[in-house]
C-alpha cells in the first residue's frame, strides 16, 4: 500500500531524514519509535502534505501512485489520515460543519453522492458512539477551548468519519491519562480491517499494548535504525533507546 | 504666533544672547522657530483631543533662576523627599539647576560616563553632539522642541559595551517655593552600548509650600544597543498645582530591552508620553503604569510602540485610579511596519472610577500593516468587582476595609512589575497608605 | 505571509451589468437651481423645498471631513450628476405598471418584483438610481397599519410623519455628507410600524445605481412606534464603470419606548478593479434614536465599494435602551473602508454591544473606529465591544481607533480587539482532512465572522457567506 524509498527531507537549512525505507501493507499495523527529535513527526507530516518540509530525493509511493506529487488534499481524499500531534482550532466553524465537509469532499472525490445535514447526523451517531463522544461536541467549534485529550479524541472522530485507507497517528497518546487511552485505542482497533493500514508513531510502548503492532521500527538521527516485531517495542520500554543508537 | 510664544521668543533671545555658530545654537535655533510655528497644541489636534493645555498654554513661565544664597536643602532632606535608596547614584536638580553638593554618583564603572549636560557639553561636545536631538527631533512635537530650545541642564549617561551598572542612577528633580511661575526644562540623554545594562530612576518631586504653579516639561532620549538593557523609572509626585509634560523617545536595537515603568500622581496636568521603536530583531519593551489623581488633576499617558523589526514584542499595563474630579486620558498605540513579522504585541489598559464625578477617556488604537502578528488589546473601565466586594464583606470585612482593600490590590498588580525592590516596596507603602489609610506591613 | 497563502484573482463582480433603459437625467453640477430642480421632479411641499435649501446652504458652507484613514482623489462635486430616473417610471405608479426592461433588471440581480413570485416574507422596494420602481406586498402590509413605501410616496401620503421624524435624528447640518444628501437625495424608504405592531414580514430595499457618472443620494427613515417591531434590510450594487461613483446615504431610525428596529445591511456596491479602477465612494451617515426600553441592532456586512466611510450609530436617549453593532467588512485589492459605530449612552441603564470582525486582503486597508461615550447621567450603563482583524497577504492593513469616554464611576465598559493570520497550519489541517485551499478559507473565514452572520435574518446569512466567499475568490493560493 505504502512504499517508501530512500527519502530525504529538509527544513529549512536542517536535514531532518536522511534516507527512510518502509513498506507497509493492506492488514498491518506499523510503529514507528524513537527518542525526541529522530524526525518520527516529520515522516509522519511528509507523507500528508505538510509544506514546510523538501523531500530532497527519495520517493514515496501509494497505491502504486506517486504520493509526493499529489497535493495534501488530493492524499487525503485517497485515503491518507494523519492524526495531528497538536489539533488544529478553528474558531467560529462547527465540528459539524467541518466534519460534513471534510466527508463530502472526500466522497465527492471517489464519485459518491455527498450526504445531506440530516443523513450525516445520523450517519455520525455511530461514529460519536466509537469514541464514546457526545452529540453535543458537533456543535462545538473545531478544537477550540478543547482540552487535550478531547482534541486526540476528536482526531480520532474524524479518523473514524473518513474512513481512510492508512491512517497516521502522530503521537496520539502522548497526553493521555489512561482512560483516554483506552479509548482512543478502542476506536482505531474498531476501524482496523483488512484493506486499510496503521502507522503509530509514539514515544512510548504504553499504547502498544492497547493497539498491538505487527512491525515495530526505530528512528534515530533521521534514520531506521532497527526493526522487529511487537517484542521490540516492550524491550525498548525495559532499556531505553541508548542501546538501539549505540548497535547502530 | 501666539502672545506667549511671541514672549518666549524674546526670553530665548534674551537667554541666547550670545548666539553664535556651532551646533547647539543651530539646534536650538531650529527647534525655537519649530516651536513658534507648531504653537501649543489644541484639542483639535488627535494626539490632544482630551488634553486641554490652555492652562500651560496662557502663562508664561519665566526661566529658572540660580540660586544666590546656600543651599536650603540636605542630603537626608532629598532622601526624605523622594522614594528610593540613598545609596544609588544620584544627582540632583532644584528647579532645573545641578546641585553638586546634593549629589553622588562617585562609584560608578570606570568606563560608564553619567554627567551633568552642561559638564558634557564641555567634556565630549561631539559625544553630545552626535546624539542630543537625534531621537527627540520635536517634529511635530510642540514640548519637545519648547525643551530643546531652553533646555538649561540635564543629566547624559553613556555606558560602553558589555558594562553593566548594578546600582541604579537616581536622577532627582525637585522644585521648591523659588520655582513659582518657573519653566524647567530637564533633558536626559541615554546612550546604551550593545549588551551593556542600566537602571535609571527619575523622580520628580516639590520641596515645602508652593506658592503658584510651575511647568516641568522633560525629554529623554535614550539609545539602546544590541542585546542591551535599560530599566527606567518615571514617579511624578509633582506638586498638584504644577504642570508637568514628559516625552521619552526610545529607539532599541536587536534583542534589546526596554523597560518603563510610569507612575503620575502629581501636578494639575500632566501628560507622559512614552514613546519606543522597535527597530531590531527580537527586540522588547515593556511599558507599564499607575496613575492616582483626584480633585481637580488631569493626567495623561500616551504611548506609542513602533514595531519596525520582526520578531519584536511588546507589553504595555497601564493602570489608573480617579477620584474626587479628577480626569484620566490614555491613548496608546501600537504601529506594526510590513517587515515586523512575528510581532507580539499586547496592550492593555484599566482604569478605576472612584467617584461619579471622575471621568475617564481611553483610546487604544492598532495599526497593522504585516499579517503573521499577534496583536490585541484590551481596556476596561468600572468600578470595584461587585462580587468580591461581597466575598470580602462575608468573611467578615466591613464595607469601606474592603473597598480600600480592593483599590489597593488593583494597584498592586502593576506595582508588581516593578524589579528594583525599594522603589517597589516604596510605592506599595504609598499605595496602600493612601487608599487604606493605614500602613503597609 | 508564505507564497501558498498569496496570489489573487479576483471572480467577476456578479451585478456588474448595465440595464439599457432611456433615463431623464439632470447636468452635472450643483447649485441651488440643481436643489429646486430635484424638488419639482418630484413635486414637493415648499417645506420640504425649504429644508433642503437650508442644508444646502449649510453643506456649501462646510467643507469635506477628511479624519479617516481613508485616501482617495479628491471629489469634484461639480462633475456629478444629482439626478437620473428611467423615463418609464411615472411617480406614484404601481407594480404591475412597471417597465419590464426594469423588471428584467432585478429579475438578473436575484430579486423578483412580480407579486406572484417575489420571495415570501419579504416586501421589497427597489430603487434604481433616484427614484423607486416600486415596492411589493404593500397591501399585506397595510392589513397591520404598517406603511412601507419610497420616501417620495411617504411625502405625498404621510406628511405629517415626514414633517415629524425627517432630520430629527440626523439634523441636515450633522456633517458634509449628511447636508449633502439632506440637500439633493432623491429617494429612498420610508417604513412606519404603529403602536404595538410586530411587522410581520422583513422589509428591504433593494438599491440599484445603473446610470453613468451619477451619485446616488437616497434617504430612509424608519419609525417603530411604541412597543412595535421591525425587520428591515438593505442590498446594494451597482455596474462596473472606470469612474467613481458617489453614494452619500442617510439613514434615520427611530425607536419609541419598548420598540425594537433591527437594520441590516449587505453592502455590495461595485469595488472597482483590483487596480483601484472605478467603484463607488460610499458615504454613509446611519443613526438611530434609541427611546426609554427600545433597541435598535445594526447589522453590516461591507463587501463592496472602493471607498467605505460608514458608522451606523445609536444614541442610547431612554433608560434602558439597547444599542448594538455587528458588522462583518472585507477589503480586497485597492478596498478601502472606515467604518465602526457610536453609542451615546445618555439613559439610565443603557447597554451596547459592539462586534466588529474587520477581513483584509490584497491591498486593502480595513479601519475600525468606534466611540463608546457614557455621559454623566448615564449611570449603571454598560458596553461590550469586541474588534477582531484577521489579514490575508501582507499587503494589507488593520487598524483599530476605538474612543472610549466614561464620565459616571457606575458604567462599565470593556473593549478586547484582537489581530490574527489565516495560519498555514489551519489550512493544512483542513487540506489533511480532504479540503481544498479556497474551501479551507471559506471555512476558517465564515467561522470568524460566525458572531455576526447569526444576527442576519436566515434567508440573508447565506448570501453574505457566499458573498465573502466571492470577495476573497483567489485572495489564497
Amino acid at each position: 500500500m505504502l512504499k517508501i524509498e530512500n527519502l530525504h527531507a529538509t527544513a529549512g537549512d536542517k536535514e531532518i531524514l536522511k534516507g527512510i525505507s518502509l513498506t507497509v501493507n493492506s492488514g498491518e499495523v506499523h510503529a514507528i519509535m524513537g527518542p525526541n527529535g529522530s524526525g518520527k513527526s516529520t515522516l509522519a507530516q511528509i507523507i500528508a502534505g505538510h509544506p514546510g518540509y523538501v523531500v530532497t530525493s527519495g520517493s514515496v509511493t501509494y497505491e502504486g501512485k506517486d504520493l509526493l506529487a499529489m497535493a495534501a488534499e488530493e492524499r487525503a481524499q485517497a485515503g491518507v489520515f494523519l492524526a495531528f500531534q497538536y489539533p488544529i482550532e478553528i474558531p467560529g466553524v462547527t465540528n459539524a460543519y467541518f466534519f460534513r465537509s471534510a466527508y463530502n469532499e472526500v466522497r465527492k472525490a471517489n464519485g459518491m453522492e455527498e450526504l445531506d445535514p440530516i443523513e450525516f447526523l445520523d450517519f455520525m451517531d455511530k461514529k460519536l458512539k466509537l469514541v464514546e463522544m457526545d452529540e453535543a461536541m458537533l456543535h462545538r467549534s473545531v478544537n477550540a477551548g478543547f482540552s487535550g485529550g478531547e482534541k486526540k479524541r476528536n482526531e480520532i472522530l474524524q479518523m473514524a468519519v473518513l474512513e481512510p485507507k492508512l491512517a497516521i497517528l502522530d503521537e496520539t497518546d502522548s497526553g493521555l491519562d489512561i482512560d483516554a487511552l483506552r479509548v482512543v485505542a478502542g476506536g482505531v482497533n474498531a476501524l482496523r480491517t483488512r484493506e486499510n493500514a496503521t502507522i503509530v508513531v509514539t514515544h512510548y510502548q504504553r499504547l502498544l499494548n492497547y493497539i498491538v503492532p505487527d512491525f515495530v521500527h526505530v528512528l534515530a538521527h533521521g534514520r531506521i535504525v532497527k526493526s522487529g516485531g511487537k517484542e521490540l517495542a516492550v524491550e525498548l520500554e525495559a532499556r531505553g533507546y541508548d542501546w538501539v543508537m549505540e548497535a547502530a | 504666533m501666539s502672545s506667549s510664544t511671541e514672549a518666549y521668543e524674546q526670553a530665548f533671545g534674551a537667554l541666547r544672547a550670545s548666539g553664535g555658530t556651532g551646533w547647539l545654537p543651530a539646534l536650538r535655533r531650529e527647534a525655537m522657530d519649530r516651536f513658534s510655528a507648531l504653537g501649543f497644541p489644541t484639542t483639535r489636534n488627535e494626539d490632544w483631543h482630551f488634553t486641554s493645555v490652555t492652562p500651560i498654554a496662557e502663562k508664561v513661565f519665566k526661566i529658572a533662576p540660580t540660586r544666590t544664597g546656600p543651599a536650603t536643602l540636605s542630603p537626608a532632606d532629598i532622601t526624605a523627599l523622594v522614594i528610593g535608596d540613598p545609596d544609588w547614584h544620584r544627582l540632583v536638580f532644584v528647579n532645573g539647576r545641578f546641585e553638586a553638593s546634593l549629589s553622588a554618583f562617585a562609584g560608578l564603572p570606570a568606563e560608564v560616563r553619567v554627567t551633568t549636560l552642561a559638564e558634557a557639553l564641555k567634556e565630549s561636545p561631539e559625544f553630545v553632539a552626535e546624539h542630543l536631538g537625534k531621537l527627540a527631533s520635536g517634529e511635530g512635537q510642540t514640548f519637545t522642541a519648547f525643551n530643546t530650545a531652553f533646555a538649561q541642564d540635564g543629566v547624559v549617561i553613556h555606558v560602553p559595551g558589555g558594562e553593566v551598572v548594578e546600582a541604579p542612577v537616581h536622577i532627582v528633580h525637585i522644585a521648591d517655593s523659588h520655582a513659582a511661575g518657573v519653566g524647567i526644562h530637564p533633558r536626559l540623554l541615554v546612550v546604551v552600548e550593545p549588551l551593556a545594562q542600566i537602571t535609571i530612576v527619575e523622580s520628580y518631586a516639590c520641596a515645602g509650600p508652593m506658592s503658584g504653579g510651575y511647568l516641568t516639561n522633560a525629554v529623554a532620549e535614550i539609545e539602546i544597543g544590541n542585546g542591551a538593557r535599560v530599566d527606567h523609572y518615571k514617579i511624578q509626585r509633582e506638586s498638584t498645582d504644577a504642570f508637568h509634560v514628559g516625552t521619552t523617545q526610545v529607539r532599541q536595537g536587536r534583542d534589546s530591552m526596554y523597560h518603563s515603568f510610569s507612575y503620575a500622581a502629581g501636578a494639575a496636568i500632566s501628560r507622559t508620553n512614552v514613546y519606543t521603536q522597535l527597530a531590531g530583531e527580537n527586540a522588547e519593551a515593556r511599558l507599564n503604569g499607575l496613575y492616582l489623581i483626584d480633585g481637580a488633576q488631569h493626567a495623561d499617558h500616551q504611548t506609542f510602540v513602533e514595531h519596525l523589526a520582526p520578531a519584536c514584542a511588546s507589553r504595555e499595563l497601564y493602570k489608573g485610579i480617579l477620584d474626587g474630579g479628577s480626569h484620566g486620558v490614555f491613548n496608546g498605540k501600537v504601529y506594526v511596519d510590513p517587515i515586523a513579522q512575528k510581532t507580539d504585541g499586547k496592550q492593555t489598559n484599566h482604569a478605576l472610577l472612584l467617584s461619579d464625578h471622575a471621568r475617564i477617556d481611553t483610546k487604544p488604537q492598532l495599526e497593522i500593516f504585516a499579517d503573521d502578528v499577534k496583536c490585541t488589546h484590551g481596556a476596561t473601565v468600572g468600578r470595584l468587582d461587585e462580587g468580591a466586594l461581597f466575598y470580602m464583606k462575608s468573611r467578615g470585612l466591613g464595607a469601606e476595609n474592603a473597598r480600600a482593600l480592593l483599590t489597593y490590590a488593583f494597584a498592586a498588580e502593576v506595582l508588581e512589575t516593578i524589579e528594583v525592590d525599594a522603589l517597589r516596596e516604596g510605592l506599595e507603602a504609598l499605595a496602600f497608605a493612601r487608599f487604606t489609610q493605614s500602613e503597609l506591613r | 505571509m508564505s507564497s501558498s497563502i498569496e496570489s489573487l484573482v479576483n471572480k467577476e463582480y456578479q451585478y456588474g451589468f448595465v440595464t439599457d433603459v432611456e433615463s431623464d437625467t439632470i447636468a452635472p453640477g450643483l447649485t441651488e437651481d440643481t436643489v429646486r430642480l430635484i424638488s419639482s421632479k418630484k413635486d414637493e411641499p415648499e417645506w420640504l423645498l425649504e429644508w433642503r435649501l437650508k442644508a444646502f446652504r449649510r453643506w456649501q458652507a462646510m467643507t469635506e471631513p477628511h479624519w479617516s484613514n481613508l485616501k482617495y482623489e479628491p471629489i469634484d462635486y461639480q462633475a456629478q450628476r444629482y439626478y437620473s430616473a428611467p423615463k418609464s417610471i411615472t411617480p406614484l405608479q404601481s407594480l404591475d405598471q412597471v417597465d419590464p426592461e426594469l423588471l428584467r433588471a432585478y429579475d438578473k440581480l436575484g430579486i423578483s418584483l412580480s407579486e406572484q413570485k417575489h420571495l415570501a416574507g419579504v416586501a421589497v422596494d427597489a430603487i434604481f438610481d433616484s427614484v423607486s420602481v416600486g415596492t411589493t406586498m404593500k397591501a399585506e402590509l397595510s392589513k397591520y397599519g404598517v406603511v412601507f413605501c419610497s420616501f417620495t410616496e411617504a411625502v405625498h401620503n404621510h406628511p405629517e410623519l415626514i414633517k415629524k421624524y425627517l432630520g430629527s435624528v440626523v439634523p441636515y447640518s450633522d456633517n458634509f455628507f449628511a447636508a449633502l444628501n439632506s440637500a439633493v437625495f432623491s429617494d429612498g424608504s420610508f417604513c412606519y410600524v404603529p403602536k404595538g405592531v410586530r411587522c410581520p414580514i422583513e422589509l428591504s430595499t433593494y438599491f440599484r445605481i445603473n446610470a453613468a457618472n451619477t451619485g446616488q443620494f437616497e434617504r430612509t427613515l424608519i419609525v417603530a412606534d411604541e412597543g412595535a417591531y421591525v425587520s428591515y434590510l438593505e442590498g446594494c450594487t451597482a455596474p462596473k464603470r472606470d469612474t467613481h461613483q458617489l453614494h452619500a446615504a442617510v439613514v434615520e431610525l427611530v425607536a419609541l419606548d419598548n420598540a425594537t428596529v433591527k437594520y441590516s445591511t449587505v453592502q455590495n456596491w461595485y469595488a472597482g478593479d483590483k487596480d483601484g479602477v472605478g467603484g463607488i465612494y460610499n458615504f454613509v451617515t446611519k443613526r438611530g434614536k434609541a427611546h426609554t426600553n427600545s433597541k435598535i441592532s445594526w447589522t453590516q456586512v461591507e463587501t463592496g465599494s472602493a471607498i467605505t466611510w460608514k458608522y451606523p450609530s445609536v444614541i442610547l436617549q431612554g433608560d434602558n435602551s439597547t444599542g448594538e453593532f455587528y458588522s462583518v467588512a472585507v477589503v480586497n485589492n485597492m478596498q478601502q473602508a472606515d467604518t465602526g459605530t457610536k453609542m451615546i449612552h445618555i439613559g439610565k441603564n443603557t447597554k451596547s454591544t459592539i462586534i466588529s470582525k474587520g477581513i483584509s486582503a490584497g491591498k486593502g486597508q480595513n479601519s475600525y473606529r468606534g466611540r463608546v461615550k457614557m455621559l454623566p447621567k448615564a449611570s449603571g450603563s454598560r458596553n461590550y465591544t469586541q474588534c477582531d482583524s484577521m489579514l490575508i497577504g501582507n499587503q494589507c492593513g488593520a487598524h483599530t481607533f476605538p474612543y472610549i469616554e466614561v464620565a459616571n464611576n457606575s458604567s462599565t465598559t470593556e473593549h478586547e480587539a484582537s489581530t490574527s493570520k489565516i495560519g498555514e497550519d489551519q489550512i493544512f489541517y483542513c487540506k489533511q482532512r480532504g479540503l481544498s485551499a479556497e474551501h479551507a478559507i471559506s471555512l476558517i473565514v465564515s467561522g470568524f465572522c460566525r458572531e455576526v452572520f447569526k444576527e442576519l435574518p436566515m434567508e440573508f446569512a447565506l448570501e453574505a457567506q457566499q458573498l465573502l466567499g466571492i470577495t476573497l475568490e483567489g485572495s489564497v493560493g
